[in-house]
């Protein structure tokens, strides 16, 4: 078994090194992200060499020094980069176990390793990992095939410890980007426009001249505007005057089109998706009458609105730029592709630059890292020999980010006279998941970065063509796991929709998922079925029906005691973790929403941290439970106005329900990415269990006591 | 361009500054103490909270000329404080942070609440984390590790 990551990065000195204590360094493509993608990575390493957790490094990610693993997203990282390492450590084991048996002169299984000191019991001789390979490369590749302990034999592998930086986050030493410093360093606010199209008309050169001589630098290039200065707050004050001096032409506003009448009758392009999630280049299908079995034959419509990644910690760069040479720390997912991308956006070569990652907040997806971490480079090719750290504001977060697009579904289904389906269509619309940037023709990846359309000489606009890919973008488990013996799938992606948007976490997957779930009960109810037998009859994979198991064994969906439960049910990208998301919750007289108690289940196949995996869940569904209840991104004609957070509430501590997840464990499976999968479930079990407790089936989201009451009058 | 003599972490520290700069920015880039965390500058999220006189205090807004006086603690001394240092490991215990951007703000907010509530109830904690958001999620957890910290049963 190989991981991808290994194509691009086939050597093991590439991956690990041994240091002369004894130390065993790793470097890997995936950067961590809150996911604690570093403990699952230091569990791996230290369980196939046997040698003790704290003496694994984890190495900051840097380009020209780690392997190039492409974005650190799509729940990949343990699935791609974690065996990647897992098999690393056993190639290296071996390496350094005949190393070690022609030195002490036994065969090298008879050797035993316990914390880096490889022993021969026999002739009572040992050596240590550092003594034999110490600083020196291995210069071998990492063997796909080099043996990996049995699952019986694991030491560390699926037992719970400590995440590995935790310490460090509880007692405030935790470096952030947003915390670095450097000598002489500047402090710098971007000065927005006030919305996507508006363009600088003019400054009163009596405002920069006033601002230089109290030692505030200003970049202007075109419409993009800027400050900087030693002091932080003498630059957000800056910023403001700059922002009350600027004379922007507005241009034609934002346009505010009923955004769900757009999604369906814009222009577009369809895709029909066949072969388990794969979109197919030839006409779409028409709907077909359904079939002569067809006893009953349904039709929703489910919509979710744009939704934003809503960082904590608003999006930050930093950068310095000297001796025609660029160095850029970011917490991009993806920083040899922002590297491409900045190489194109500034002519340089790529080797010219040279970008290191550094935590931020939590991302969830494409948000404004990348965007930050160019501003900070274009502010600091304007000042060179002047380390700049370049933070966003919440306004500039909330109302720039890329979000995640509004979507539609449109839903058919028959059902025969025993309740099975036997006719299904599904077709999704929305804007692109897909503007990270990543150089490419016509400056795609500088046309991807945002302020280079600010910029007095813009690339061309980057107009992204329907991604094709398995399980990628609007079409992300579009097809569902359920046995239906017809199903007609079509993607579409829709043009000319106001607001930029990029991928934000399980991308398609929680709008067509929360349309699937909530469907299927629809389904189960014109079946006469209830709706965990009506997912088991239609699902033929035992480890699917084991979470939907998991979760009815533990609440009771046939209590009639006034509250709302619900279940729903998806593989993510039907090839990665199982999750099934039980919800209970109650429906106050104010039609609000509170959630009572949570079961998730999930089978991630073998779990390397079961803490990590399990706080994945957690929190996904948290903000799952979020964006379903309480979450759009709302604009008009002058800008985005959801711009902190009063405009665009979230979840708080005041709805948290007692939450119970079950993992189901399966060693010596191989690894599937576990970040993602419990989202969209949510959003069905969500909407199901409301439904439940009052009959209302709330098919737009976000479920807020408005809609409800709507929905009420309207039934 | 003021000087001021702030009271930090129980030490006396001299600075120069505009007294209108909020205190957040003093303490991280005047007096390298990074815990506090800026993520709103609205006095929305919680990230920045820090002590002052005993209180749990968002200090992205208040200037640091209203402060001079007053006895300001950061989450970079809790672990000499018992609560403290209870609260810490009842956060690391439950696995209570993913990210951890927001995850100091609330180790004080948790810290000052339990030293004037021996017993707290559920809907106490919920509402003394108020001012408090989190994003990935790990508002369960940290339920759990206030709860844990309290000495009430942390798996309820």
């Amino acid at each position: 078994m190989s991981s991808p990551s290994l194509k691009a990065a086939p050597g093991l000195d590439e991956w690990i090194s041994v240091t002369g204590d004894g130390r065993i360094e790793v470097r890997t493509g995936k950067v961590d992200i809150g996911q604690r993608i570093s403990t699952a990575q230091a569990i791996l390493t230290a369980e196939e060499l046997d040698v003790a957790l704290d003496k694994v490094d984890i190495v900051r990610t840097v380009t020209g020094e780690a392997p190039d693993e492409g974005i650190t997203s799509g729940s990949n990282s343990v699935m791609d980069s974690g065996l990647a390492v897992r098999l690393a450590a056993a190639t290296a084991r071996r390496h350094m176990l005949a190393l070690a048996a022609e030195q002490l002169g036994v065969e090298a299984d008879t050797l035993e390793v316990e914390d880096g000191l490889i022993q021969s019991r026999a002739t009572n001789r040992s050596v240590t990992y550092g003594e034999l390979q110490g600083g020196r490369p291995f210069g071998i590749d990492i063997d796909p095939a080099a043996p990996v302990k049995a699952p019986a034999d694991h030491k560390l592998v699926g037992k719970r410890t400590v995440p590995r930086d935790l310490p460090a986050i509880v007692t405030g030493t935790y470096r952030f980007l947003h915390d670095m410093t450097m000598p002489g360093m500047l402090h710098a606010r971007v000065v927005r426009p006030p919305h996507y199209n508006a363009r600088l008309r003019g400054l009163g050169d009596d405002v920069v001249g006033r601002m230089t001589e109290n030692g505030i630098e200003v970049v202007r290039d075109g419409s993009f505007l800027a400050v900087a200065g030693p002091d932080e707050y003498q630059v957000i004050r800056a910023a403001e005057r700059l922002a009350n001096a600027a004379d922007w032409d507005m241009g034609d506003g934002l346009a505010q089109p009923d955004i769900y009448e757009a999604l369906t009758s814009n222009p577009r392009e369809s895709r029909p998706v066949e072969n388990d999630g794969v979109p197919q280049d030839k006409p779409v299908p028409p709907l077909a009458d359904p079939p002569a079995s067809a006893v009953t034959t349904l039709e929703a419509r489910y919509d979710k609105p744009y939704t934003m990644h809503g960082t904590i910690g608003p999006s930050a760069g930093f950068a310095l730029y000297e001796d025609d040479a660029l160095q850029v720390w970011s917490h991009s997912q993806g920083i040899y592709f922002l590297r491409s991308a900045m190489a194109e956006a500034f002519g340089m070569e790529a080797d010219a630059i040279r970008i290191e990652h550094v935590p931020g907040a939590g991302c969830y997806g494409h948000n404004g890292a990348d965007d930050a971490a160019f501003d900070a480079a274009l502010i600091a090719r304007s000042l060179p020999g002047k380390p700049v750290l370049l933070k966003w504001t919440r306004e500039e977060e909330h109302a720039w980010e890329p979000y995640g697009t509004a979507q539609s579904m449109l839903m058919q289904a028959s059902l025969d006279a025993d309740g099975n389906v036997v006719a299904w269509s599904h077709e999704s619309y929305g804007d692109t998941y897909s503007m990270r940037p990543r150089s490419g023709p016509n400056k795609a990846g500088e046309a991807r970065l945002l302020s280079s359309r600010f910029r007095a000489d813009p690339p061309p606009v980057f107009v992204a063509p329907p991604a094709m890919a398995r399980h990628i973008g609007i079409h992300r488990n579009l097809d569902p796991l359920y046995a239906f013996p017809d199903r007609r799938l079509v993607k579409n992606l829709v043009r000319g929709l106001p607001l930029r948007t990029s991928a934000l976490r399980t991308l398609g997957a929680y709008a067509n998922v929360f349309a699937i779930e909530c469907f299927m009960d629809e389904l189960a109810e014109a079946a006469e079925a209830d709706p965990v037998t009506f997912r088991l009859d239609h699902l033929e994979d035992e480890r699917a029906k084991d979470v939907i198991r998991a979760v009815a064994e533990r609440m009771d969906f046939t209590a009639d005691d006034g509250l709302g439960r619900g279940i729903a049910f998806a593989k993510y990208k039907n090839l990665k973790a199982y999750a099934a998301v039980g919800v209970e919750l109650e429906v106050t007289d104010a039609a609000e929403i509170v959630l009572r108690r949570a079961v998730l289940a999930a089978d991630a196949g073998e779990v390397v941290d079961p803490d990590g995996v399990a706080a994945q869940y957690d929190g996904g569904f948290l903000q799952a439970a979020s964006w379903t209840l309480y979450e759009q991104v709302t604009w008009d004609r002058d800008g985005i106005t959801s711009r902190d957070w009063e405009t665009y509430p979230i979840l708080g501590f005041d709805n948290v329900p007692e939450m119970e997840t079950v993992l189901l464990d399966r060693p010596g499976e191989p690894f599937l990415g576990a970040g993602e999968a419990v989202s969209g479930p949510t959003a069905g079990a969500i909407g199901n269990a409301i439904y439940n407790a009052i009959g209302i089936r709330l098919r737009r989201a976000p479920f807020t006591p408005d809609a409800i009451r709507t929905a009420a009058m309207d039934a | 361009m003021e000087k001021l003599t702030l009271n930090v972490n129980g030490a006396a520290h001299e600075v120069e500054c505009d007294p209108a700069t909020p205190l957040l920015f003093v303490l991280r880039n005047t007096l390298g103490l990074t815990g506090a965390k800026l993520g709103c500058g609205l006095e929305q999220c919680g990230a920045c909270t820090v002590l002052i006189d005993d209180e749990a205090t968002q200090c992205c807004n208040r200037p640091v000329g209203e402060v001079a006086d007053k006895r300001i603690v950061t989450v970079e001394a809790l672990a000499n404080d018992s609560m403290g240092a209870a609260v810490q490991q009842a956060f690391i215990d439950e696995g209570a942070a993913q990210c951890g951007y927001c995850t100091t703000g609330l180790v004080v907010r948790a810290t000052a609440f339990l030293k004037r509530n021996e017993n707290p109830g559920d809907g106490d904690i919920v509402a003394a984390l108020e001012d408090h958001l989190c994003r990935c999620g790990s508002h369960g957890r940290v339920l759990k590790a206030i709860r844990r910290a309290a000495g009430g049963p942390a798996h309820v």
